[in-house]
C-alpha cells in the first residue's frame, strides 16, 4: 500500500488523526468525586483548536465536562488551562501542532469550579483590590464635563501595550513562586502596576506603589524564573516590566 | 518588653508605612551573591595555578600571605580574607534561604510544577536550591578549614588534602555545586535586574559557556592536586618550598658569590 493510500479514507478523503484526550476530572462540590484522569477519543478536523475539541467532546460524548470559554478568539482569557502541563489558551491552541495524546488539567493556584473550569475572576478581583489597579486622581480634580487631558500617542501606545493583558491567569499558573506562596501578586499584578505607573493621570508616586508591592508577596518575592514571560498568550514584556518595577521599588527602599 | 517588640508582635509593624527592609534584603541577596560569584572566579584562577607548576602556585599562595610585601609569610592574612568571605557567605545564605520551599508540601508542589512545565529557568531554580543546600554544609566546612589552617595552602599542603586526607570526593561535589550555583545565580541576576539588557538566549548560552569553562578548569585542577598528593603521599605534611627560596640555597648562593 502506498503512503497516499494509507493516509486516505475509502471515499478518497484525507484520513484524519484520532486524538486521545486525557482530562483531569474532579468536582469539588461532590463529596464522592475524586481527582482522576478520563480519556476521550476524537477525530481531528481541519483547523481544530482545543476549544473546538472540548466542545465536540461535551456535545457528543460527555455533557458533564466543565470548562470555560467566552470569546473563542484569545481575547477574554477564560479558556486558560494546563495543556500538556503548561498553561495556555484552549481557543488559541491548534491540535495539528500537537501530538495525538493531549493532556488537559485545570490551572493551579485558582479556586477550582470543576474539571477544567477555575475561578480566575475571584483571584483577579482580589489582586485588583489589593493593588488598587485603577487610575488614582486627585479628588478635587474630578470634573466630568471637563475634556480629558491629551496624551502623547507614544505613551498611550506604551500603556496600551501593557493593557493588553486579558487576566487569563496563565502567568500565575506558570509561576513557581505562586505555587509555593499563595499571596504572591504574580506577573499580572506587577504588570498592572507598571501600567498605572506609566499613566500620567494616576497621581501615585513610587513610594505609594511601594506600599502595594514592596514586600516578598510583591515584587521582591519574584524569583525571576520568567515562565510568566515565556508562556504569556499575549506576549506581554513581563520580564522587563517586573525588572523595571523591581529597580524602582529597590530605589525607594534603599 | 519594648514597645517596638509589642508592635511587631501585634502584627502592626507595617502601619502606617510598609517596611523598607524587603528592598534592602533583596539588594543584599543580589550583591552578596554577585560578590561570592566573582570571588569564586578569582579563587578558581588562583588554585588553577598548580597547572602552571608548583612554583607558580606556591608564589600565588605566598602572595596572599603578604610574603612579597612583608618579606615573610603571614597566613593570618588569609584567615582574615576567608573570614570576610565567610561573612558574605552567611549573609547570602540567610537571604537566599527565604526563597527556599519552607515545608515538604511546597517542595512537592514546586517539583511537580517544574516537571510538568518543562521550563528551563524553572528547572534551573530547583538546581540552585539543591546546590545551595549542599553548600550550606560543604562551603562552611571548607571555609572553616581554610580559616583555621591557612598555612596548609600550597602545592603539597593542598595536594595532601586531596589525596592523603581523602578529601577529593568532597571537593569534586563542591566544585560541581559551586559552578552550577554560581553560573545559574549570575544568569538570574542579569535577568532579574534586566542588566545588561540583552536577550536571555544569549545570557543563557554565555552562562553555560562560563560554567563549562570553570568546570573543565576545575576538574583539571582537582586532578592535578590529586596527582601531586599521590606523588607526595610518603612525605605527607611536608610543605613545598621552591629550591630557590630555601634558606640554605640562598646561603649557598651567597657563599658562591
Amino acid at each position: 500500500m502506498s503512503d497516499e493510500q494509507k493516509n486516505t479514507a475509502p471515499g478518497g478523503q484525507p484520513r484524519q488523526r484520532m486524538l486521545n484526550f486525557h482530562i483531569l476530572r474532579y468536582n469539588p462540590q461532590d463529596p464522592e468525586s475524586k481527582p482522576h484522569m478520563q480519556s476521550y477519543q476524537l477525530e481531528e478536523t481541519e483547523g481544530m483548536t482545543l476549544f473546538l475539541a472540548l466542545s465536540e467532546i461535551r456535545e457528543h460524548q460527555d455533557p458533564t465536562l466543565q470548562y470555560d470559554f467566552v470569546c473563542r478568539a484569545g481575547i477574554c482569557g477564560s479558556c486558560s488551562m494546563l495543556i500538556n502541563g503548561r498553561p495556555g489558551l484552549a481557543c488559541r491552541t491548534l491540535t495539528h501542532e500537537m501530538d495525538a495524546d493531549i493532556t488537559l488539567a485545570p490551572l493551579p493556584v485558582f479556586e477550582l469550579i470543576g474539571d477544567l473550569s477555575v475561578n480566575t475572576g475571584k483571584w483577579m478581583h482580589g489582586m485588583s483590590e489589593r493593588l488598587e489597579t485603577w487610575v488614582h486622581t486627585k479628588e478635587e480634580e474630578i470634573n466630568l464635563s471637563k475634556a480629558e487631558a491629551r496624551m502623547d500617542p507614544e505613551l498611550a501606545e506604551q500603556i496600551y501595550e501593557l493593557d493588553r493583558c486579558v487576566e487569563c491567569g496563565s502567568c500565575v499558573a506558570a509561576c513557581g513562586t505562586a505555587q509555593m506562596r499563595k499571596d504572591f501578586v504574580g506577573a499580572v499584578g506587577m504588570n498592572k502596576l507598571a501600567r498605572f505607573r506609566l499613566d500620567p493621570r494616576d497621581v501615585r508616586t513610587d513610594a505609594d506603589f511601594y506600599e502595594l508591592v514592596g514586600d516578598d508577596n510583591g515584587v521582591f518575592g519574584c524569583m525571576s524564573l520568567l515562565a510568566c514571560h515565556d508562556i504569556c498568550p499575549k506576549e506581554l514584556p513581563l520580564q522587563s516590566q517586573i525588572a523595571f518595577l523591581r529597580r524602582k521599588m529597590a530605589t525607594i527602599g534603599n | 518588653m519594648s514597645s517596638e517588640t509589642l508592635i511587631i508582635q501585634a502584627g502592626l509593624s507595617e502601619r502606617p508605612r510598609k517596611s523598607r527592609w524587603p528592598a534592602k534584603l533583596d539588594i543584599l541577596q543580589s550583591v552578596s551573591g554577585l560578590l561570592l560569584a566573582l570571588f569564586m572566579w578569582g579563587h578558581m584562577f588562583f588554585v588553577a595555578t598548580i597547572l602552571l607548576g608548583y612554583d607558580t602556585m606556591w608564589e600565588v599562595s605566598r602572595f596572599f600571605e603578604g610574603y612579597y610585601i612583608f618579606g615573610k609569610s603571614h597566613p593570618w592574612i588569609v584567615s582574615i580574607v576567608v573570614a570576610c568571605v565567610a561573612v558574605i557567605f552567611i549573609v547570602h545564605a540567610a537571604m537566599a534561604v527565604r526563597k527556599f520551599p519552607s515545608n515538604y508540601r511546597q517542595l512537592k508542589v514546586f517539583r511537580a510544577h517544574a516537571k510538568s512545565m518543562r521550563h528551563g529557568d524553572t528547572t534551573l531554580w530547583i538546581w540552585q536550591v539543591y546546590t545551595g543546600f549542599a553548600m550550606f554544609f560543604m562551603a562552611s566546612a571548607h571555609l572553616y578549614q581554610m580559616m583555621v589552617w591557612p598555612q596548609n595552602i600550597g602545592p603539597f599542603g593542598s595536594g595532601d588534602r586531596m589525596w592523603s586526607d581523602g578529601l577529593w570526593p568532597f571537593y569534586l561535589v563542591m566544585l560541581l555545586a559551586v559552578e552550577l550555583h554560581g553560573g545559574i545565580g549570575l544568569y538570574r541576576l542579569a535577568v532579574k535586574w534586566c542588566w545588561p539588557n540583552v536577550s536571555r538566549t544569549f545570557l543563557k548560552n554565555l552562562k553555560w559557556a562560563i560554567t563549562a569553562f570553570f568546570l573543565i578548569l576545575g576538574f583539571a585542577t582537582l586532578a592535578a592536586y590529586m596527582k601531586v598528593g599521590y606523588e607526595h603521599r610518603l612525605h605527607y605534611g611536608e610543605p613545598y618550598t621552591p629550591i630557590w627560596a630555601e634558606p640554605h640555597h640562598a646561603a649557598v648562593e651567597g657563599v658562591t658569590k
